[in-house]
């Protein structure tokens, strides 16, 4: 059986159903992320004065900012793999999905040398509140990119991108919706980001 | 966004880069305001101000909510309440704290 409205819009929402989709899955996000921020800032209010700036400042500021830049190129060149398919050019599509997949790993490999460098130095989740409630949240992040890294390396690979010669504009709508999780996670981090580490 | 033609991408284009560009000096520039010598009160509002600046610009240009339909507004309307709900769960207990002796 066919799955309805993959790329035609529904009369009744306006929309197709992956894009209804996907929006319904990144409001449960929004929740799941929600609720952690609702802890972080309870942790913060009631922990002793300055608790939270000490073991913050232990964070590494230069790392997160250039890991910073990093997911906002990958958010442009998720973009422009969606636009090369929408310009037809498959060739052009795989080399942004690439450096995508490309930045999403420097991103991980950016976040191994942070967690192993806190490691050994003795700070674990364990250590402190604000270590607990760092490592809940950018590890919870960091599935996130795992997960999108799977989902876009499959259709980077041959198997997962031979739909474009079937139907080319249902594969675009894919990578489109594919876009929309992955700008969401970088949205995440873009709050994350100032909350953890400069604040 | 489904019905675009090759010069109305192109257009798109141009827009995510500029988009692109903002978000970075506006990366930056977070960062650097953190080293200014001011309140705690005040790096916060200016921390979670420009990450709102920031967090708009990708939902509006990058995720196209800026002329997407209105059943996908609705739906994040009202998560955006259930978020501020969410949010204002901890200050509850502060209420709660400054009414105790």
């Amino acid at each position: 059986m066919q799955i309805p409205y993959t790329t035609e819009e529904r009369p009744d929402t306006g929309l197709n159903n992956s894009k209804l989709g996907i929006w319904i899955f990144l409001a449960s996000e929004i929740m799941l992320f929600g609720g952690l921020f609702s802890a972080y800032v309870f942790l913060r209010m009631a922990a002793p004065d300055g608790d939270f700036a000490y073991w913050g400042s232990k964070l590494n500021i230069p790392m997160a900012t250039f890991n910073t830049l990093v997911l906002i190129t990958s958010s442009m060149t998720m973009l422009m793999s969606w636009a090369s398919l929408k310009m037809k050019d498959l060739q052009k599509f795989k080399m942004y999905m690439g450096l995508t997949l490309l930045c999403a790993t420097i991103f991980l490999v950016v976040k191994y040398f942070e967690y192993t460098g806190k490691f050994h130095h003795g700070i674990f989740p364990s250590s402190s509140t604000f270590m607990g409630i760092y490592f809940t949240l950018t590890g919870l992040h960091m599935l996130h990119i795992i997960g999108g890294m799977i989902v876009m390396g499959y259709f980077w690979l041959p198997m997962g991108n031979k739909m474009w010669e079937s139907d080319s504009e249902r594969f675009t709508n894919r990578i489109e919706i594919v876009g929309l999780y992955w700008h969401f996670v970088d949205l995440v981090w873009i709050f994350l980001f100032p909350i953890l580490y400069l604040l | 966004m489904s019905d675009h033609d090759n010069g109305h991408i192109e257009e798109h284009i141009k827009v995510y880069l500029t988009v692109f560009g903002a978000l970075a000096v506006l990366t930056v520039l977070t960062v650097a305001a953190s080293y200014m010598n001011i309140s705690t009160t005040e790096a916060i509002f200016l921390a979670l101000a420009i990450a709102t600046v920031k967090a708009s610009l990708v939902a509006g240009y990058f995720m196209h909510l800026i002329d997407e339909k209105k059943t996908i507004i609705y739906i994040l309307s009202l998560t955006f309440i259930f978020f501020l709900f969410c949010m204002f769960i901890p200050m509850i207990t502060e209420i709660d704290h400054a009414r105790l002796p």
